[in-house]
């Protein structure tokens, strides 16, 4: 008998899908409604950090260069306080196969399948990951479904999605072109169902264990070429994946007191699901449309449990605006003589006023660049922003309107840093974890849990639970 | 561009996946109120005029029927035109390094 293809039947055979999709099963690390072993699920892979660097080597992911940004440190030194400036460098992942950090993702990811003996690998995304899990799926001879979010309901795609749509099907990938909405996950598992592949997804342990070895070469490049670790590490923060990797492999590398600072896009305002906001962002990744929600409540994705947890790592959380990341991208072409980015050039936008924060000899490490291309690049996408109704001019960048106006900097020294509350952040995690999985009481166990996941004290969990009218069990 | 495809070409299809009314509950107004469409490309398993439901095999062995919208699908994105906000800013920028270095 033919299967229920039904938007509420598919999302009800959820969990069944993902665990043959998977090959494996979450449950053996769940000890209540919201407390898991999460330090043992991200063991479960099976894969140490040695043998996912052996992996990516096999593959030519990873070893990227660290590159010293002479002529921005110079800018940031002329602009600071006498003696402050910090060296920032940028580790070049725009050098990996597909052209970004995505394929230490992918690497493993597509390993596991092949091992497995998956037929092929499926992921639903519009960013760069698809591209990493459609070139790794070429790289090992399997079959490659992407689902990505292209258009509106008029036609009118996202010339950087579009641009990701050709670079999938350059290897070999079949893309599955669809207009808004979530529902792209429903689409993904009734593939998987019918496929029989291996759910790439960028929230499991294979794909966030991937992202470690970026921290630890940070570390080790650092000390070998400068004999410290990095002060800050920028990392360009959208659905946490980036910035748990990392921060995971900088302190397996021991790497310490290196302050993680993540920082997004900021598109407060434009509804993430929306129709006609779809085309009104001119940033489709590295926003706080997913930076948000997704560290305040990680597990709505595509697996089980979400192996990137941002709060746990995160120890600031900046914003910048779409006007100066555009600007920045210009400012490493012209004056570093690397064209990236725009999205992966988020990090560097934020590391530029950060770096200023610093003294002359300490180091900023900007840990992303992506390959640019056309549709994905400044010119197009101001192009189409101006075309869909934004207005493009420049002016100070705190004019900035999401959705409205994209006010790229008219001065270097213009260029700045939103905080954005990580105690608010904390807070809010706590009270979707109770409030979605409908909590009146929790016990000990899972205060910890929390404790841990948000990154809250324990007497501090305590407190947030009692004002959500949530009582702690013995 | 054809209008019309033979077997074995390479072509696109579009379909509707979900109508509005089977949809997510959990979508914006704007959202709500339109199809969740697809474009899937493949070869197509028999001629067809553009406009007329064709099946292809995608690149994955999957057979799909959808309406035929474009025989040998490409791409035109492009770098876009010149950003006057864009342009001066290299000039700008290297101007005030080299002051920097003649300063010394």
């Amino acid at each position: 008998m033919a299967r229920d293809t039904s938007y509420q039947a598919v999302m009800a055979r959820q969990n069944e899908i993902m665990k043959k999709s998977l090959g494996m099963d979450y449950e053996q690390f769940v000890s209540g409604p919201i407390a898991f072993d999460y330090e043992a699920m991200m063991s479960g892979t099976g894969y140490t950090l040695e043998k996912i660097r052996e992996i990516q080597r096999e593959v030519g992911v990873g070893e990227t260069p660290l590159l010293e940004l002479r002529n921005i440190t110079e800018l940031v030194r002329r602009n600071a306080k006498p003696g402050y400036g910090a060296r920032i460098l940028v580790k070049d992942e725009a050098c990996n196969p597909s052209g970004s950090f995505k394929d230490r993702r992918a690497s493993v990811s597509l390993y596991h399948a092949a091992k497995l003996g998956y037929p092929g690998a499926l992921a639903a995304t519009s960013g760069n990951y698809g591209a990493a899990v459609a070139s790794q799926a070429a790289m090992r001879n399997l079959g490659c479904i992407i689902v990505q979010e292209v258009f509106d309901s008029r036609y009118v795609g996202q010339p950087e999605i579009i641009e990701k749509t050709r670079k999938c099907e350059a290897f070999g990938a079949e893309v599955i072109q669809l207009t808004v909405g979530p529902e792209l996950f429903y689409l993904a598992l009734l593939l998987l169902e019918e496929t029989g592949y291996f759910n790439a997804s960028l929230y499991s342990s294979f794909g966030v264990a991937g992202i470690e070895t970026i921290g630890t070469e940070i570390a080790e490049q650092c000390r070998a070429r400068y004999g410290k670790d990095p002060a800050y590490v920028v990392i360009t923060h959208a659905g946490g994946g980036n910035v748990t990797g990392t921060a995971r492999g900088l302190r397996k590398a021991g790497a310490d007191k290196s302050v993680v600072i993540g920082a997004s896009v900021d598109l407060t305002g434009l509804h993430m699901a929306s129709d006609r906001d779809f085309n009104r962002k001119s940033f489709t990744t590295g926003h706080t449309g997913f930076g948000v929600p997704f560290a305040t409540w990680p597990d709505r994705t595509d697996v089980p449990k979400n192996a990137a947890r941002p709060l746990r790592y995160m120890d600031r959380y900046v914003t910048v605006t779409q006007g100066e990341v555009f600007y920045v991208t210009e400012v490493a072409a012209t004056v570093e003589g690397l064209e990236r980015g725009p999205a992966g050039n988020t990090s560097l936008a934020a590391a530029i006023p950060l770096a200023a924060e610093l003294p002359e000899d300490e180091i900023v490490v900007v840990q992303e660049t992506e390959y640019t291309g056309a549709g994905k690049h400044p010119q197009a996408q101001l192009d189409f922003a101006r075309r869909n109704g934004v207005e493009v001019r420049r002016g100070d960048p705190r004019e900035n309107v999401p959705g409205k106006s994209i006010v790229i900097p008219e001065d270097f020294s213009q260029l700045h840093v939103t905080e954005v509350s990580l105690d608010r952040m904390r807070r809010s995690y706590i009270r979707n974890a109770v409030q979605r999985n409908g909590l009146r009481e929790v016990n000990e166990e899972e205060v910890r849990f929390l404790s841990e996941d948000s990154k809250l004290s324990l007497e501090d969990v305590c407190k947030v639970l009692e004002e959500f009218g949530v009582k702690v069990r013995g | 561009m054809s209008q019309r495809c033979s077997k074995g070409d390479w072509v696109m299809i579009h379909k509707v996946i979900l109508e509005p009314h089977q949809r997510s509950k959990d979508l914006p107004e704007d959202t709500a109120k339109v199809p969740l469409e697809a474009w899937i490309k493949g070869w197509a398993s028999e001629s067809a005029e553009v406009g007329q439901e064709v099946e292809i095999t995608t690149l994955s062995g999957r057979t799909v029927k959808g309406r035929l919208v474009e025989v040998n699908p490409g791409f035109t994105h492009t770098y876009g035109p010149a950003v006057p906000e864009l342009t001066p800013i290299g000039r700008e920028l290297r101007a005030v390094l080299k002051e920097a270095k003649n300063r010394g």
